[in-house]
């Protein structure tokens, strides 16, 4: 039978939305507050949702354990306590938290040892919250 | 399309064992959680309903009658009981078990809600989620 296992973490990280292409007005215009020099942070809360048959054997989709092996190596422990715009990933590319959602998915999709990702949703505040699933 | 949800909250103990294989392997694939005198969780059910709202009523369902459902079908027998020693679904035999995971108290949840959700008639059941922390859940949409 099909089910689905979802499991939350939580990043903190600084970031500045400028792109590039744009002049400082127009950045500023855009960006507002998210575009002061110095950047400023959030309290990411990343949650992974994995699909797949609930094996009989052990009751799982995948076990808890593997997968936060394999968040933490591949997602917590790069972006966690960093600047993202540092990250080679966020070259050309504004860390918006619709980016960050992407480059997670991006990171896990093929990658998990059972299951397949179904979505990634990251809250940048308890008030906005960005989705992917991979299209 | 309209789907509700309603939650509710039940605290159980449980333990992960599989009888077809030695100690050893339990704990391997378990860690903490094969420790066979339990450990608990204060756990929250989450069910969605979908469905039209009602012409007259403006409802998709009762909110009183699916927390009776969620009450009789579900939080008599979870709730401050032990998944394994008392709820049918996760007795083991000597040689099998329905391990009390979150995925398959998901899918417990369903079973046993789905028949008085559909029968009542005008929604249906779409998904039944169960958090075991505010950081790990499961789900299930009754899919095969």
């Amino acid at each position: 039978m099909k089910a689905y296992f979802g499991r939350r973490y939580t990043i903190s990280a600084s970031h500045r939305l400028h792109a590039e292409g744009l002049s400082a007005e127009e950045n500023r215009a855009i960006y507002g507050k998210c575009n002061n020099p110095h950047g400023h942070g959030h309290n990411y809360m990343v949650e992974v949702l994995v699909g797949g048959e609930v094996a009989p054997e052990t009751g799982m989709v995948i076990n808890l354990t593997e997968l936060d092996e394999v968040v933490r190596a591949r997602v917590v422990d790069r972006f966690d306590h960093s600047n993202l715009n540092l990250d080679p990933l966020f070259v050309n590319r504004v860390p918006t938290t619709e980016n960050l959602c992407r480059v997670v998915f991006g990171l896990l999709k093929n990658v998990l040892p059972t299951g397949k990702l179904e979505r990634v949703r990251v809250e940048e505040t308890e008030n906005n919250f960005f989705e992917c699933e991979g299209e | 399309m309209i789907y509700l949800t309603r939650r509710a909250t039940f605290s159980a103990s449980h333990y992960y064992w599989n009888p077809a294989w030695t100690a050893e392997k339990n704990r391997q694939v378990f860690g903490r959680c094969a420790n066979k005198n339990g450990h608990g969780h204060n756990y929250t059910l989450e069910v969605t309903v979908a469905g039209e709202p009602d012409s007259v009523t403006g409802f998709v369902v009762d909110l009183k009658g699916l927390r009776d459902v969620i009450e009789l079908e579900v939080l008599a027998d979870w709730d401050h009981h032990h998944l394994n020693l008392e709820v049918p679904e996760f007795i083991a035999s000597e040689t099998d078990a329905v391990i009390p995971t979150t995925e398959n108290l998901a899918i417990a949840a369903w079973k046993r809600l789905e028949p008085s959700v559909n029968g009542a008639g005008g929604a249906w059941l779409s998904r039944v989620r169960v958090y075991e922390t505010p950081e790990i859940f499961a789900e299930f949409r009754g899919e095969a």
